[in-house]
């Protein structure tokens, strides 16, 4: 396969690789080194890549365990850093503010959850794969997907109803 | 989109049996201005998702293009060089040969020219015979 084919192939799906590497992740930075890894890996494949049924699934079960094997190399050394406690006393923000304000929450919230609702959740939400194509990236049933996703979605619920009956509004 | 059937799609989203379709739907209805109040505190949620697909790889796809370019370039300066010194020795060689050949050819004209000489003096002895044979077929 040669470079300009292959870029025809990855292109569609970098983005989806570096927001799943960034959801697991967290700092764009080091999603973006995980990528650039990804990416050099699958060329590095490249003669066998047409193989492969799907280069795009492949790709994310590749990010998927790049990710989780630096979240466990980095969690003997590294103390993680938490600063969801944040609060803004200020009551008299605009509506809109307001708005992108709890969106960002969102995000810090879903950092809490653990990381394979994370990536149920990123996969199915966000990118909106089927459960039957989540289940084989991430190599899970297709019953535990579901059962991941409903409590991915119940905890965000959950968080967020606490934070919007004491918070800012 | 009613209002029931949004809260009946919640319901199904909640226990993870929508279809991408009806996710859709629902992100569709948060996306919009006028959400039912008891239902506001859903719109981040279905917001920051579309968000967060706005999300994009930015650095350039880091193929080893350079880094081939300087492997082969590097490759193709070691045959150079092997080659040239090579046929820069073979050269060498063939100019020293020439030299070597061209002494050679100097020494032997130098030679032959002396031998040339040399004959010439000895030439006379032939006179000397003649004479002689004169002087034999008198007597």
């Amino acid at each position: 396969m040669k470079q300009s084919e292959f870029l025809n192939v990855v292109m569609p799906f970098k983005d989806k690789l570096f927001r799943l590497a960034k959801r697991l992740l967290v700092s764009t930075e080091e999603a973006e080194d995980a990528t650039q890894e990804i990416l050099l890996k699958l060329w590095s494949k490249n003669e066998k890549i047409e193989k492969y049924k799907s280069v795009e699934a492949f790709a994310i079960t590749m990010t998927k365990n790049f990710c989780l094997d630096r979240l466990k190399s980095k969690q003997s050394n590294n103390i993680r850093l938490v600063h969801s406690n944040y609060e803004d006393g200020n009551t008299s923000l605009q509506k809109q503010l307001e708005v992108s304000d709890s969106v960002a929450w969102v995000n810090k919230i879903i950092e809490e959850i653990p990381d394979q609702q994370k990536m149920v959740l990123q996969l199915r939400d966000v990118e909106q794969y089927d459960l039957d194509e989540i289940s084989k990236m991430l190599d899970m049933k297709p019953t535990a997907v579901r059962v991941a996703l409903s409590r991915a979605r119940k905890a965000v619920r959950e968080k967020l109803v606490q934070k919007h009956s004491y918070g800012v509004s | 989109m009613e209002l029931v059937k949004i809260e009946e799609l919640l319901e199904k989203y909640f226990e993870a049996t929508t279809t991408v379709a009806e996710e859709e739907t629902l992100r569709t209805y948060f996306s919009q201005k006028d959400v039912a109040p008891h239902l506001e505190q859903y719109t981040s949620m279905f917001q920051y998702f579309s968000n967060a697909k706005e999300e994009r790889y930015t650095k350039q796809v880091p193929l080893k293009t350079k880094n081939n370019f300087y492997k082969w370039s590097s490759i193709a300066a070691v045959a150079v060089l092997v080659f040239g010194i090579y046929f820069g020795n073979k050269y060498q060689e063939r100019k020293e040969a020439e030299y070597a050949y061209q002494e050679t050819k100097r020494a032997l004209n130098l030679l032959a020219e002396n031998f040339g000489k040399g004959t010439q003096t000895v030439s006379y002895l032939t006179k000397f015979e003649e004479t002689k044979q004169k002087i034999y077929n008198k007597n």
